[in-house]
Order: structure tokens, then sequence, then C-alpha cells
């Protein structure tokens, strides 16, 4: 049993940490997050033949990330998530009184080169650190994690309208960070 | 008629759920008049291709490994769980 564990260590445990820090960004979180996957599959050994132990081990893993994303979400107070009266200042900052965009949006597409890409990849990675905290909370939860809506709203304690007025809102500042920040060649 | 602030808010959430009937042919026909609203779905495509690029980046990036003493450490944990049990 122990030499398995060492083993699923030895073979999966750098595939584990980086996919843990695709979506963490913080290197001592993925560490926390593999160790708390090692020690939850040798707890309940549910290993069944069918899938590989990688897939396996990474199923782990994203609960764990989960649940890692909710503690940080649940140390900060409800009122700093949630804030809808700024959020329906900001929905009308893009459009005029008749519902016509200020600024119209602008055509972007990453590119296929693989410097410009990685140029646009951490325009992109950039624009996302700065989201406002409550903002970027419901997103990675939505967009990074890919958890399903009813479960964000069940977690976060709100209501689906709250959730996607949140979702929409960062989606919005996201495009238009991009937008002013990638200016090609 | 939908609003482009409508049309815009109906593609954020098609991306969460699929739209009901009326909804989606609201939707369909703002797009086929209005440049700027498919340039905006455009750019959440693009949003959600390139972080989703970015994760797959580093996941597939073998230069990033597990480092070592959080290997000897979750080892060692490990080992003290399995003898407490």
């Amino acid at each position: 049993m122990s030499n398995n564990v060492n083993d699923w260590l030895n073979d999966h445990g750098d595939y584990l940490y980086r996919f843990a820090l695709a979506r963490l960004k913080d290197t001592h979180q993925a560490e926390d997050a593999v160790q708390e996957t090692m020690l939850a599959a040798i707890k309940n050994n549910s290993f069944e033949g069918d899938s590989s132990i990688r897939t396996w081990l990474t199923g782990i893993l994203k609960h764990k990330i989960i649940d890692m994303q909710r503690k940080l979400i649940r140390e900060q107070p409800v009122s700093d998530i949630i804030d809808l009266d700024a959020s329906n200042e900001s929905m009308d900052d893009f459009f005029d009184k008749t519902g016509h965009w200020l600024d119209k949006p602008q055509f972007f597409d990453m590119p296929d080169h693989a410097l410009e890409q990685s140029q646009f990849l951490s325009v992109l990675d950039a624009c996302m650190q700065k989201l406002p905290k409550k903002l970027k909370a419901i997103f990675m939860l939505r967009d990074v994690h890919e958890m399903e809506n009813e479960n964000i709203c069940k977690e976060l304690d709100i209501t689906p309208t709250n959730a996607w007025v949140m979702l929409y809102r960062a989606r919005m500042g996201l495009r238009k960070c991009l937008e002013m920040n990638w200016v090609k060649g | 008629m939908l609003t482009c602030q409508q049309a815009s808010q109906l593609i954020s959430q098609s991306l969460d759920h699929p739209l009901s009937w009326y909804e989606l042919m609201q939707l369909r026909l703002h797009l086929m008049m209005c440049g700027a609203c498919n340039r905006f779905r455009k750019q959440l495509n693009v949003l959600l291709v390139g972080l989703r690029k970015i994760r797959t980046n580093i996941e597939n990036d073998s230069a990033i490994q597990l480092p070592l003493d959080a290997k000897t450490r979750i080892v060692e944990k490990l080992k003290s769980n399995q003898h407490s049990q």
C-alpha cells in the first residue's frame, strides 16, 4: 500500500502539481493540494480499474482545489463578495441610455504565432488578476474551475440573478481589459 | 427587438445555461444585424479559449515539477498518517 502511494507520487506528483498550479496560481497552495489529494487517496482507496490512476487522482485533486477556493471565498465577508449596487453602475458604463454600446467592441483573436500568443496570454492573465476580488472569486469558480451555476449559488448563498450579473460584469471587464491592453505588433 | 445591452447579457448567460427558445430567436435576429455584438460574442469565446490555453500550457510544461522539499514533506506526512491509523 505505502509502496503504491510512493509510486503514485513519483509517477503523477509533478503532473498533479502542475494541474493545481494552473488553477490556484500559488505554489504553496498547489503543494498543499497535492498533499491533500494523496492523503485522501490512501484514506479511501476507491480506485477502480476502469480509469487510469492519473485520471482518478486528478478527480480527487479537482475537488480539493474547489474546496480550497471555497475556503478563500468564505474567509471574505459576504458583503465583500456581493455588491450588486456597484454592479449596476458599472454595467451601465458600457451602454448609453437606449442600450447601445458606448464603445463598440473591437475585433481581437488569439494569435497563432507562439511568441505573440504567449504575450497575449500574459496580458489575459494580468487582466484576470486585476478583477475585483469578489468578481474574481465567482469568475474563477465558473470559468476556471468549471463549476455549475447551481452549485456556485449554493456555495456563495446567492440567487441565480446575482450569479449571472456578477459573471456578466467579470466577463465584461475582462474583455475590455484585453481590448485596451492587447495591442498587436 | 433586443438592445445591444440585452443581447450582450443573453450572450453571457448562454455560457452558463441554455437559453429559452424565445431568447435564442431574439438573440439570433439581433446578431444577424449587429456587428458589435458579434464581436462581443467572439471576444468572450477568445477569453475562455485563452484561459483554457493558459491552464494547459502550465499542465504540459514538464519543466515545472513538484519541488523536492515538498515531495519529501508529503512522503513524511503520508508515513506518519499510516502509522497513526
